[in-house]
């Protein structure tokens, strides 16, 4: 390209530049500039044309003004005529005056096309490279719009020069890029693809982009430039280093050209025709052994260029997965790496060897090297790089290795940065249990995971944990002795309190025989951790203590001490308060058969895909550690314990009980149970407990069984009750409505609605007989107690032959005295009804 | 209060530093120079705050003080304080530049010990201070002169000494007043108002007591409806030609040796003066205001790439006074190729590093009219913004007080020595300037 020559520099530039430079402040710099645009207006005003050196001037003068970060309003009219001068510096300064300044709304936009065509259909090679490096760094769709079909022919044509095919190549990738449906290569392609046989290196390597690019969209039509990839790639892995001359890099030839081909290449499964394929193979095989040749220059630049060959190579040998061979010599050569005093290319094989650990013909070879790469975790400097260790670390695992990698990952765990160990804890959770030999050592790591890291243990693992525990059976006794052990520490993970308290209150009983477990002592060692915990592990803690109950009676009195203390049954927090006082009375009322059976050993859970699995992946997103594990698990899938262990995802523990107010899991599952043993109780009188409020800031209905069954008075019904009656009966303890009573004569429904303090109920009272009711009449009472807080405002809405309808209307229940923050008292006792047909 | 005070000149170099407080430290002084002076873009507020230090800085000419502390200070005081500082430092070695800082840097240190103690303000009138902060070395001073000073400086009467004896007793008395205004196109008034200053250069013998009057319409009425007036007009010294238009006075605020609680029972000032020159009072009035100049802009585009420009000043006062330095400044579009301009009067010219044609007239009577025609040429540009044209501004001052106040006597009683009131011979003059006078177009 012509170089701008001395005589051609703009001296007026210049002078205004450096007197812009030399300003002492801001504002003599805008006055400086106001005077220039002023200056520049006048003579882009002034009458007679200015001649194409001055216009070229003014415009450069503009354009720095415009990256001073001022506006410019004007000067593009000049800057357009500029476009159509024959001299390649007016040509250079309109072009890039164009690209930086003009929007693709502007009106100008039709003049600048009509340039760029008359450029590009110019002989002269100069011009047509500054019209495509227009086009490519507007790069808007106006631009693809107008020259998409323009620029291939110009690629293809037989006697375009090479520069200028060069340049075109990339114009096109860089409109294909901003819109892809405007480049439409269709007749092009072969030619194109033909391209990567060009004498010209040049024009080879920027054809190769576009192809890659193009490739990746539609690979069928593009299938044809693999065979042509690889003649090219093996004439320049042939070729000796000077034979490309212009091309060779620090006597690398053509490196660029050289990963191109082969990331190229990556976008196609194997070569079918053998002979293609015997000759990619010639080719990678070189390629590795040129590593192994000493290298020809100690410059950083050679071997940057070789290994960035190399690691191509690899990554296309790793892509294809189906020569053991190479995939067992490029594992060697990262093996070489590992060791490497650059640190770029410590952390370049650590992640390829994640790879390449999870191809079966390379996992043996990459195993080979656990011993560096635990050196690795344990020494390397770079975060990013210890990393990659922890994740090939993960990836070479298997069972043979497992209790090595596992103990190192935990001792490295202890001094690991933050930023990676959440992810290290989910990944030695993940290869304890996948690989877990006796459910021993699984307990024994995962405590120890807890113990190490508590704060970035999951939700997830400890449920994963209890799982497995509660899953088999032979390990129960193990894990039971191994928390209380880990418990009698004097400061513990709430993570590890949260374990101890679930395996305990499960299987506390299976060391209880040791005096020196002793239940007293296991209750007395959960609850000296209970007041430093949150409130999600005290709700746990309590089902814990209500499980001791059922499973040490001789706990009982002591636990029902602790449940009934101020601090539990007046706790602020609803959950706490309402487990208190439910587990409170369920000790207290229920018998010991009732008691086992609600308090019954959690049942096996569902086996299901482990949570823990899921959690990693999304964490490290779609495709980083998905491929391995899969693969890893779809081919050790039977030496997995049984993918049984893999099963539940603890969130369906927490879902047992939807009406649990608070999110927090109740993985006793007692509070489903409640109601059912307080329902028989309730069956033997028709008493309905009609004021139970079902609004979402109500105890629920549980609590309000127990208090039914403390203080139900002595029923005066005079009819009899029913047997079918009683079960109607149970429905209301969770319903609103519904039948309350039912015989041959009559029907009586119940409805009602409570908001606040008020209650509305409605009675229906249908007749089943022919014939009409003679003095019916009704009655409804209310126990003493209750009758200061309740207003009855009877209204008889109704009176027909077959049905009387009966109102209760406004049922005022002044209910405040009786509602206190910490709702403790029952609330309600329930209201019989009386009545006579 | 005051951590600490800075002197730098326009590099950034630090003159004169004086800490007062613990809690300010070396750095502060970079933390100045590299976040205000040295800052990329232009620093426009005068307080900055820098790592929980507050820094108050005033500019003079290419000097920079600024006030350093890290309480939380009355920031109006602490910028009284700077004015004040740069008076007495122009009283004592005049211009505020880099040389003359320089050559004085010990007295400014002196100055500075007197005047902040611990970083509370302390007395800062230049009259006493001069009594005691001296540039000639050190006279020998006897011991009665020495507890002489000490007791005006403790005493009473801080800002003035006793025994000062001139043989004519003078008195000079200016009423400065910048008056500021926004008028719409069509010659309503959007908002104005004077900001005035009364300030004074007394030289009297011995502790004379002064009592000024003026046309404030409370005084003012306040007599009418007494009637006891008998010595209005009698000592008028005002060159106003009658003492019965009074002015409403929105603000004022007084120099320290004004007795206020004489001002607050009975609005008169009466006070002892400092000798020399100080500041007697500060006022402001928004009402009834004379306009001294009106301008009558007419713009008329003509095509997309011309605009005519006509503006018409007229002087608004009596034909016998002369308005002086008369400056209107005509903003021109952004695009603008080329300007020709005719006036009358005056030159003008079009500036184009301010966007700008300048029209100067040096001198102009009252009830005089005049006028500039220009044609400004435009380029064409693809901009679709239309010019925003800011305001028409003016510059100007007149020999009298576009407020209207009148100076209606001021007394002098000295009880010891034997000189009257008629005696001293006083002299007022009246200067009105623009401040920021304005008219859209």
């Amino acid at each position: 390209m012509p170089a701008v020559s001395k005589g051609d520099g703009m001296r007026g530039l210049a002078v205004f530049i450096s007197d812009i430079r030399n300003c002492k402040s801001k504002e003599a710099e805008i006055k400086r500039i106001n005077k220039e645009l002023a200056n520049i207006r006048s003579k882009f005003k002034g009458d007679k044309a200015l001649d194409g050196y001055s216009k070229k001037k003014y415009v450069c003068k503009l354009l720095f003004i415009f990256l001073l970060g001022h506006d410019i309003d004007f000067g593009h009219m000049e800057a357009v005529n500029l476009l159509s001068s024959n001299k390649y510096t007016e040509k250079q300064i309109g072009y890039l005056f164009i690209s930086v300044l003009v929007n693709s709304n502007s009106e100008l936009i039709r003049l600048i096309n009509n340039a760029i065509k008359n450029d590009l259909s110019s002989r002269n090679p100069t011009f047509m490279c500054l019209a495509l490096h227009c086009i490519a760094n507007v790069g808007s769709r106006e631009m693809a719009e107008a020259f998409a079909s323009e620029i291939p022919r110009i690629l293809v044509a037989g006697d375009t020069m090479d520069s200028v095919k060069q340049s075109a190549a990339l114009c096109l990738l860089r409109l294909y890029k901003t819109s892809p449906d405007l480049v439409l290569m269709g007749e092009w392609t072969s030619r194109v693809v033909h391209l990567l046989n060009d004498q010209h290196m040049g024009v080879v390597t920027a054809a190769i982009s576009l192809i890659t690019c193009l490739s990746q969209k539609n690979p069928d039509e593009f299938k044809t430039c693999v065979s042509l990839a690889v003649s090219r790639l093996s004439r320049i892995v042939s070729s000796a280093s000077t034979d490309l001359q212009d091309y060779t890099y620090y006597f690398v030839p053509a490196p660029w050209l050289s990963c191109k081909l082969l990331r190229l290449l990556q976008c196609y499964p194997p070569p079918e025709d053998g002979a293609v394929k015997g000759r990619l193979v010639e080719c990678l095989e070189t390629i590795l052994n040129k590593a192994q040749e000493p290298p020809k220059s100690k410059k950083v630049q050679h071997s940057n260029a070789k290994n960035a060959i190399l690691f191509e190579a690899i990554s296309l040998i790793i892509h294809y997965d189906s020569e053991p061979n190479l995939l067992v010599r490029a594992c060697n050569q990262l093996g070489q790496f590992l060791q490497h005093r650059e640190t770029n290319l410590r952390y370049l094989a650590l992640e390829s060897m994640c790879t390449l650990a999870s191809s079966e013909f390379s996992h043996e070879a990459v195993k080979t090297h656990i011993e560096t790469v635990i050196n690795a975790l344990k020494t390397e400097r770079d975060v990013s790089v210890r990393q990659r260790a922890a994740d090939l670390l993960y990836a070479m695992c298997d069972r043979s290795n497992a209790k090595q990698i596992v103990a190192e990952m935990l001792s490295y765990l202890e001094t690991a940065d933050y930023s990676i160990r959440e992810e290290m804890v989910l990944k030695v959770a993940i290869l304890a249990e996948k690989y877990a030999v006796d459910y021993s050592w699984y307990v024994d790591t995962i405590l120890n995971l807890i113990r190490i890291a508590g704060d970035y243990v999951s939700e997830e693992v400890w449920y994963r944990v209890i799982q497995i525990v509660i899953n088999r059976d032979d390990v129960q006794g193990y894990a039971a002795k191994t928390v209380f052990e880990a418990l009698q520490a004097p400061a513990c993970h709430e993570n590890m309190v949260k374990v101890g308290g679930y395996i305990l209150g499960e299987f506390g009983n299976l060391i209880a025989g040791d005096p020196r477990s002793s239940p007293l002592v296991q209750f007395n060692l959960l609850h000296s951790k209970f007041h430093l915990c949150s409130v999600p592990t005290r709700a746990l803690l309590l089902s814990a203590y209500i499980k001791f109950i059922n499973l040490f009676p001789e706990t009982k009195a002591t636990i029902q001490e602790v449940l009934r203390c101020d601090s539990q049954i007046r706790n602020s927090d609803v959950e706490l308060q309402q487990r208190a006082v439910e587990y409170l009375k369920l000790s207290s009322i229920a018998s010991t058969d009732v008691l086992a059976t609600v308090l019954e050993e959690m049942p096996p859970f569902p086996e299901r895909e482990s949570s823990i699995l899921a959690k990693l992946k999304k964490k490290k997103g779609p495709g980083a550690v998905s491929v391995p594990d899969l693969e890893d698990s779809k081919r050790e899938g039977g030496e997995l314990n049984g993918g049984g262990e893999r099963g539940p995802d603890t969130t369906a523990m927490a879902s047992s009980n939807a009406s649990t107010p608070s999110p927090s899991a109740d993985l006793l599952g007692i509070r489903s149970a409640a109601p059912v043993g307080a329902a028989p109780a309730s069956a033997g009188s028709l008493l309905v407990d009609v004021f139970s409020e079902a609004g979402p800031a109500a105890p629920s209905a549980a609590v309000n069984d127990d208090g039914f069954l403390s203080s139900a008075p002595p029923s005066e019904d005079p009819a009899p009750p029913l047997p079918e009656a009683d079960d109607l009966l149970n429905k209301f303890v969770c319903k609103n409505n519904g039948v309350l009573f039912e015989n041959q004569l009559l029907q009586i429904g119940i409805k009602s609605e409570y908001r606040q303090n008020l209650g509305r109920m409605y009675l229906f009272y249908g007749n089943k007989t022919s014939v009409q009711f003679a003095s019916f009449t009704t009655t409804t009472s209310c126990p003493g107690e209750l009758q200061s807080h309740i207003l009855f405002v009877h209204h008889v809405v109704s009176l027909c032959s077959q049905t009387i309808h009966f109102r209760q209307l406004g049922t005022s229940l002044q209910l405040c005295p009786l509602i206190v923050p910490r709702c403790q008292p029952p609330l309600q006792p329930p209201l019989p009804c009386v009545f006579s047909p | 209060m005051i951590g600490g005070l800075f002197i730098y000149n326009h590099k950034g170099e630090v003159l004169i530093s004086r800490v007062y407080r613990d809690d300010i430290g070396r750095n502060a002084v970079d933390a100045f120079r590299v976040n205000v002076i040295h800052a990329r873009q232009q620093v426009r507020s005068p307080v900055t705050n820098i790592a929980r230090t507050s820094f108050f800085h005033v500019k003079r000419s290419n000097i920079w003080l600024a006030a350093v502390t890290k309480q939380n200070v009355n920031a109006a005081m602490v910028f009284e304080f700077l004015y004040k500082m740069c008076d007495v430092m122009t009283a004592y070695f005049g211009k505020i530049s880099e040389e003359n800082i320089k050559n004085n840097f010990v007295l400014i240190y002196e100055l500075l010990d007197e005047i902040l103690d611990f970083g509370y303000p302390q007395n800062s009138e230049t009259g006493a201070l001069k009594t005691f902060i001296t540039q000639q070395g050190i006279k020998g001073q006897t011991k009665e002169e020495q507890s002489q000073i000490t007791s005006q400086v403790t005493g009473q009467i801080g800002w003035r000494r006793e025994g000062i004896k001139y043989r004519r007793n003078e008195l000079f008395l200016d009423v400065l007043e910048s008056v500021n205004l926004l008028m719409s196109p069509q010659g309503q008034v959007l908002s104005a108002h004077v900001s005035g200053r009364v300030v004074m250069k007394s030289y009297l013998s011995g502790m004379p007591e002064c009592k000024f009057g003026m046309n404030d319409k409370i005084v003012i009425d306040k007599q009418g409806k007494g009637g006891a007036s008998d010595d209005a007009g009698k000592s008028d010294l005002g060159g106003g030609s009658s003492g019965k238009q009074s002015i409403a006075i929105d603000d004022c605020t007084f120099h320290q040796c004004v007795r206020l609680s004489k001002f607050d029972s009975e609005r008169s000032i009466s006070f002892i003066p400092p000798d020399g020159e100080y500041e007697l009072m500060r006022y402001r009035t928004t009402k009834d205001i004379i306009l001294p100049f009106r301008v009558i802009p007419l713009v008329r585009e003509v095509g997309r790439t011309k605009l005519e420009v006509k503006v018409v000043i007229k002087s608004n006062f009596k034909p016998s006074l002369l308005a002086q330095k008369i400056e209107v400044r005509i903003p021109t579009p952004l695009n603008t190729s080329g300007v020709q301009v005719i006036c009358m009067k005056g030159k003008a010219k079009y500036k184009a590093s301010e966007n700008a044609i300048v029209w100067k007239i040096k001198r102009m009577a009252g009830m005089k009219e005049s006028q500039i025609s220009a044609e400004i040429e435009l380029l064409p540009t693809n901009d679709k913004k239309k010019w925003a044209r800011p305001p028409i501004s003016m510059n100007f001052e007149v020999p009298f007080a576009p407020s209207g106040l009148k100076v209606r006597y001021l007394k002098v009683f000295e009880s010891k020595l034997n000189y009257s009131d008629h005696d001293v011979i006083k002299w007022v003059r009246y200067i009105g300037r623009s401040g920021i006078y304005e008219t859209r177009c």
